[in-house]
Order: structure tokens, then sequence, then C-alpha cells
């Protein structure tokens, strides 16, 4: 079996990792960073992912992607509200958001197709060879549209999504990995934008998980958000100047705050300082303020704690261990929340940004057959029910079941001759359908002209190890496979994911075009650097002819570089480097002298 | 389909070891988990799936006492069985005389709000219900060993089986009372307690 990579796919960073001898590491790229910021940007030399496209968010706000986890699965009302603080643009559609950079339209899971190629890149130049399976981790609270769109941007990559696991089980499982306690452990997941608990029992290797509960929208980006408006108002009441319409002003201070934020994890108090045109806003922010900020949201995370614990049938002082996971939970406000609710200390050894790859990384050596004393039972955080009359929601596999699991269902036929009978699939713990998430609706089609009532078909609903639903019928008397189509209410359909694998080629041929030009550039930038040197140097030792050959190499040269051509860039950079061989001999030639020289300088005074 | 006390190779009977069961699953879990047949042609990779999804099904309906009856009350009578959809709420007529206090209770409140007596008698209703509610299962699981003793010795199990029957629904029927008043009552913490299970 080839190589299965773990992957953190975050709102604010991601990470891939692997196991190693055992033990699970993260892999870095070229300059040694772990963490790449889940940030794409569409440039004038193409797609830039990560640290790059971080850099130029401010000046390039509506073509750079951000926080599109939050936008993952869901549907344009879902996120409307949320829609006018994002820099980029979002086409009003009801099925999938789209976002709109320049002319092109772009929905969520290809944007983190671009993040989880950067990864898989990063793996392949570390491994020298292709990675093509991976374990991606999603929030434990994920419904079906949110965990199927991750499994579409991961085909979109060109990855095989062999497991999607949730995020706080991962962590469990590489704590676990370096042994955990035995007994109940609580992991308590606050991240940039979504929040899990999920209670588990940890017993001879095996991880079951009792209930998971959390809020896929709550993280760090509101903590940033609630400091945001805070500075705003404080900027207007000081400067006088409204700044919530300049979309490059809000990046500064977006950026600011979370730069703000993160130190005051640390220390007291820190100094804001942003300049801006006309006037530079400095401002002395104390931890106290912030958590005054944040304090509501905090204790919205304990909500969902206290009914995990119920639903595991557990008070909180059984719990052994609590586990904190997530860049949010540095926060000390968090963590004495926390501490409140459980009434023991949480710990987080392992570093809160990493844990959740290595998790990754664990369950991917367990389907590669590496580790075969370790087995993860997780459970559907949502109930999955059908809608019956009067648009109440029957109830078909309750929240919390560990999964897989299915349930059977009859249907028949009201109608004489009725051929076609629809259902319609709820998630969510309301009574009333039109309170639940809606999934998808089904059409049984092609049952066989009876009297109402008389087909009996037989619908199988399994939810499977991703905690992603499958659907079948069948006829009961004629034992036909009914066939079904379906509907999905948010996110792609089969066709168009097909169309964007399709594209993602296309695109990355474009990408590696990029990447040669970049690459030539730079090249010649080298060579250019060099031979101004060595003019510098070799003033006395080049003649008049010489020196105007060489600068018409260079002239040449500098004009090709500014251009996209990359075929007379690197013709032109052959050519001076021609051009200027000779010199470089002579200099090499003095340069090996004086080395010659100083040697034997270093021998006399080592003998004296 | 293999019923779930048969899964764990089990006789069908209420006395269960929760310890032993438990290991068992385990058990059975890394036998048919999915993450250890990876890389099976899809055939095979749908059968894993039913067995891991039956397993976790059994697990389910077998570890908690008060499941327990109501997944066997659904197997004596050939049912197909659904978890929480055994017991159809009823109101039991002993229960009569409080549900016309309750139903009192509510009017008043609609009247005058929750403010003053209506909202102190609601809660106290309340109150007696959850107790009332607590009790049923108590005396359903206080009943469990008699089944089994009736299994043993071949007994007529009928009755027994019908005031099992009678006492869940009783139970389902108290749920959702004390969901409606705790509607009433603006109380309901959050919109999906579990009420909806045991």
């Amino acid at each position: 079996m080839s190589r299965i990579v773990g992957i953190d796919l975050g709102t604010t960073n991601s990470l891939v990792a692997h196991v190693e001898g055992g033990i699970p590491r993260v892999i870095p790229d070229a300059e040694g960073r772990a963490l790449l910021p889940s940030i794409v940007a569409w440039t004038g030399n193409g797609v830039v992912v990560g640290e790059a496209a971080r850099r130029q968010l401010a000046r390039n706000s509506a073509r750079t992607v951000y926080s599109v986890k939050r936008l993952m699965g869901r549907g344009y009302d879902d996120v409307k509200d949320e829609l006018a603080r994002l820099p980029f643009e979002v086409t009003p559609q009801a099925e999938v958001v789209s976002i709109r950079i320049g002319d092109r339209a772009v929905t969520p899971p290809e944007v983190s197709a671009h993040v989880l190629r950067a990864l898989k890149q990063r793996a392949e130049t570390y491994f020298g060879e292709p990675v093509e399976q991976a374990v991606i981790t999603v929030p434990a609270y994920f419904n079906d549209a949110q965990r199927q769109a991750t499994k579409d941007a991961g085909r979109i990559a060109g990855l095989e999504v062999l497991r999607i696991v949730n995020e706080p089980t991962a962590a469990a499982l590489a704590y676990g990995l370096q042994k955990l306690s035995q007994g109940i452990i609580a992991v308590y997941d606050l991240g940039g934008g979504t929040f899990d608990i999920s209670i588990l029992r940890v017993k001879d290797g095996v991880f079951e998980v009792l209930a998971t509960n959390g809020n896929t929208h709550l993280g760090g980006d509101d903590f940033d958000r609630a400091m945001v408006d805070w500075l705003l108002a404080d900027v207007k009441s000081r400067h006088h100047v409204d700044l919530s319409g300049d979309a490059e002003a809000l990046q500064e201070i977006r950026l600011g705050a979370e730069a703000a934020k993160c130190r005051l994890s640390f220390d007291e108090r820190t100094v804001l300082t942003i300049p801006f045109e006309g006037f530079t806003y400095h401002r002395d922010i104390s931890r106290a303020e912030v958590e005054a900020l944040v304090g509501p949201l905090v204790a919205a995370t304990l909500g969902p704690c206290r009914q995990a614990l119920a639903d595991a049938s557990l008070r909180a002082e059984q719990v052994d261990e609590v586990v904190l996971v997530g860049g949010s939970t540095r926060m000390p406000l968090v963590q004495r929340r926390v501490e409140e609710l459980f009434g023991r200390t949480p710990h987080s050894r392992m570093n809160p940004d990493e844990v959740v790859a290595l998790g990754a990384a664990v369950q991917a050596q367990i389907l590669a057959g590496g580790i075969t004393d370790m087995l993860l039972l997780d459970v559907t955080p949502l109930s999955l029910g059908i809608e019956t009359l009067g648009g109440i929601v029957s109830v078909l596999i309750a929240r919390n079941t560990t999964i897989p699991t299915l349930a059977r269902e009859h249907f028949t036929t009201s109608v004489d001759g009725q051929t076609t009978v629809d259902m319609h699939v709820l998630q969510g713990e309301r009574e009333l359908a039109k309170d639940n998430r809606s999934l998808a609706r089904f059409d049984l089609a092609g049952i066989e002209p009876m009297p109402g009532g008389m087909p009996k078909i037989e619908v199988t609903f399994l939810i499977d190890a991703n905690g992603i639903l499958q659907v079948q019928a069948r006829e009961l008397r004629t034992g036909k496979a009914a066939s079904i189509e379906v509907k999905p209410t948010y996110g792609l359909t089969e066709d168009q994911v097909e169309q964007m694998v399709e594209d993602s080629f296309t695109y990355a041929e474009a990408d590696v075009e990029a990447r040669l030009l970049i690459e030539t550039q730079t090249e010649a930038d080298t060579v250019l650097n060099h031979v101004e040197r060595a003019l510098r140097q070799a003033r006395d030792i080049v003649g008049a002819e010489e020196r105007a050959a060489i600068e018409a190499a260079r002239a040449a040269l500098r004009t090709a570089r500014a251009g996209t051509d990359r075929d007379q860039i690197r013709e032109l950079t052959t050519a001076l480097n021609q051009v200027t061989a000779p010199l470089a001999d002579r200099l090499m030639e003095s340069a090996i002298k004086d080395a010659v020289t100083s040697k034997r300088a270093d021998r006399l005074l080592e003998n004296s | 389909m293999s019923d779930y006390f048969t899964v764990f190779g089990l006789p069908r009977k209420l006395g269960v070891d929760g310890e032993a069961l438990q290991r068992r699953f385990y058990e059975l879990s890394r036998q048919h988990h999915p993450d250890f047949h990876q890389g099976v042609d899809a055939e095979r990779q749908a059968e894993v799936l039913d067995q891991s999804a039956l397993v976790n099904r059994a697990y389910r309906a077998l570890r908690e006492p008060l499941a327990r009856v109501e997944y066997l009350i659904a197997l004596e009578e050939g049912r197909e069985v659904r978890e929480g959809a055994t017991a159809k709420p009823k109101a039991p007529r002993e229960l009569l005389e409080e549900m016309m206090e309750v139903q009192e209770a509510l009017e008043e409140a609609k009247g005058e709000g929750l403010g003053g007596d209506a909202g102190t008698r609601l809660r106290e209703e309340r109150r007696r219900l959850e107790e009332r509610y607590a009790a049923e299962a108590t005396a359903v699981v206080g009943r469990t060993a008699e089944w089994d003793r009736l299994v043993d010795a071949g007994g007529d199990r009928r009755p027994l089986l019908e005031w099992f029957k009678q006492r869940l629904a009783t139970r389902a029927y108290l749920r959702t009372v004390i969901g409606d008043l705790s509607d009433a009552l603006g109380e309901r913490e959050d919109q999906h307690v579990s009420y909806r299970r045991h």
C-alpha cells in the first residue's frame, strides 16, 4: 500500500503529518515551517497559497480567500450575515457558496483543494515520491454536507480521502500513542473557526467516543471580529475616521487584532500600532479588555460541554482527564472556564496546533496496517431523520450513535399505479423538519405500478465510518433495487466535482508554468547579481570592448526578465554567462592566487 | 437478520454483565471495523460495513437495561426495531387526575403569566412528574430478573411483557408532558435535551 498522510485542514492553518518509526511527525516545508496558513490568493503570477498569500492579504484582499472552512458545505443563507465581514465577493446561490475572483467563480472545496495540493506537494518533496492517499480531519460537529465538501476538496486536489476523522478524536489518538491514561477523557477543541467537545472512554487500545457536541461557527475568528469592532469604534472616537468601509484598513486591523490577541495569551498588556494614511493608530490593550470582549463567546462553549456530558450519562467529576486542543485554547480565559466546568486543570502537553495533524497521521497508519492495537470508535454528531406528514421529523439514527451504523425504513405508495416515492432526509435535533438541516431529497423511482400501499420499499440509511450518509433502496416484493436520484440540498453534484477534478489538471499545468517562470527569473536575477559584483571587483582587468559587450548582454537580459517569455530569459541568461566567462576565469585565477598567498601567510603564522 | 442477543452470543435474557458486554463489543469491533479491512473489493467492503453497523447497533440496544427491555419487547413481537420507537406515548388512566391539575396550571399560567403562583405550581408539577418518570424506569429494571426466571422455567412471559410495555408507554407519555411543561416555562435547557431517549 502506498504512503498515506494525515492532514489537518484548519480554518486558520493546515498541516500534514505522517508516522515515522512509530512516531507521528509534522512534515515541514522547505523553510522548516510546520503550519501552512489556510489562505489562497489569485495573483498576477497565478495562485499563491500559505504565507505568501498571507503577506499580500491587505493589498489584494478582494482576491485573497481565508477562513474558507467556515463556508464548506454551506448555502448562501447560512452564511450571508457573515459575508458582509469578508473582503471577498460571494455570489448569492442557494446550494453552494461561490466566491467571485475576477471573472472566475470558485467554490469553497476548490479553495480548500489549493491548500490540500500545497500540503500534498510538501509531502511529495519530503518523501521524493508521489502521495495520493490521505486521512483528513474535520470538526466533530460537521454535518454530512460539510464532510462531503471536505472529501470533494481532497478529490479535486488529487487525493484519495481514505477517511474523514473528527479533530478531537484525532487529538485523542495522538495522545493515545503517547500512553494516555485509561479512563474518561474530555477533549476540548477550540480552533480558528470551530468548537468541538468530545467525551471518550479509553480502554485497552480502544478509543470509544461516548458523546460529542460543538458549534461549527465559533472560534478564534469570532474573537478577532469582536476585537475588530471594538477597535473600529476606538479609531472612530479618537481619530474621527470611520474605517469600516475600507477593505485594506479592515484587514490591517484584523491582522493586528489577531496578533495582539495571541500576545495577550502570554502578556498582561500589549501595544497595537497600525500606520494609516494621515495618522498612526496606537493602542494599549490589556488582557482584561480582551477577556471582557470575548467572554460571552467563551461562555457559549460551555453549553455544548454540558450537553455532551449529559449524553454520555456522565457528571463532570467522572472525567479523568481534560485535554485542550486548538490555538484558541492558549487563552488563559478559556483555560479558566474549562477548569471551572470540569473541576480539574486541563492540559495541553502536546502542541495544540499540531496534535490534530499528528492524530490524523496515526489514523493513516492504522488504515495502512502499521498500527494494529489501536481502534477508534467514533459517533455521528447529529441525529438523522426523515420528514413525515405535517413536517415532523422521524428520527432514524440518534445522535452519538457509534458509526458505522444503519437504519432500515419501509416506504410504500399512497395512490394506485404510483411509480415514484420521494423522501426528505434531515440532520438535527429539532422536532420540525424546517428547523433542521436538510441533507437531500431522494426520489425512489422505477417502482412497478401496483395498487396504492402494495409496494414495500426498504430503504437503508447507512452512516459510514466517515460520518457520511449512504442510501440504498429495494422493492421487497420484486426484490429489485429501486433507483435513487439524490438531490443534495447543499454541496456539489457528482458532475460538478468531476468537472473540478478535470479543471484542476488544467490549472495544475498553469501552476507548473508559473512556477517554472519564477524559477527562470530567479536564475536570471542570480546571474545579473553575480555579473554586477564581478564588474565592481574586476574594474581594472576589463577592457573597454569587453565591458561594452557585457553591458549589452546585461541590458538585454534585464528587459527579458521583466517579461514572461521563459525561453528568451533562459537564452539571454546563457548568453550573459558566456560573454562573462573569460572575465570569470580571470577573476577565478586571481582569487586562487589570493587564496594561495593567504594560505601561505596562514602557514607562516601557524609556524611562528 | 440476526438478533442483537445472538450477535453477542447471549441468551434472550435481560440480565447482562455490562463489563463482559463491553469487552465483547471491543473484540467484535476489532474483528469487523472497516479500519482493519482496507483495500478489499467493493463487495467485501459493503459486507464489512454491514457487519460493523450490526455490532454497533447491537451494543447500543443492549448496553443499558431500559434500552434492553425496549429491544426485547420489539423482538418478542417480531417487529422492526427502531430505537425509541417501541413505546408509543400513552396516557395512563391512573395519571388522569395529575394531568387535569397540570392542565389547570397551564391555563392559569396562560392568563396570569409565569411570574406568580402559576409558575411555581407548574414547576412543582414538573418536579413530581420527573420523580414519577424516574420511578417508572426503576420499576421496569426491578422486574427484569423475574423475566429471566420465567425464561429459565419456561413459564408464561406474556403478562410480564404486557406490563413492561405499559410502563414504558407511561414513561414515554411522562417524557412528553415534562418536555411540554419545560417549554411552557421557557426552561427547556437546550432545544435538544435528551428527553427523546431514556
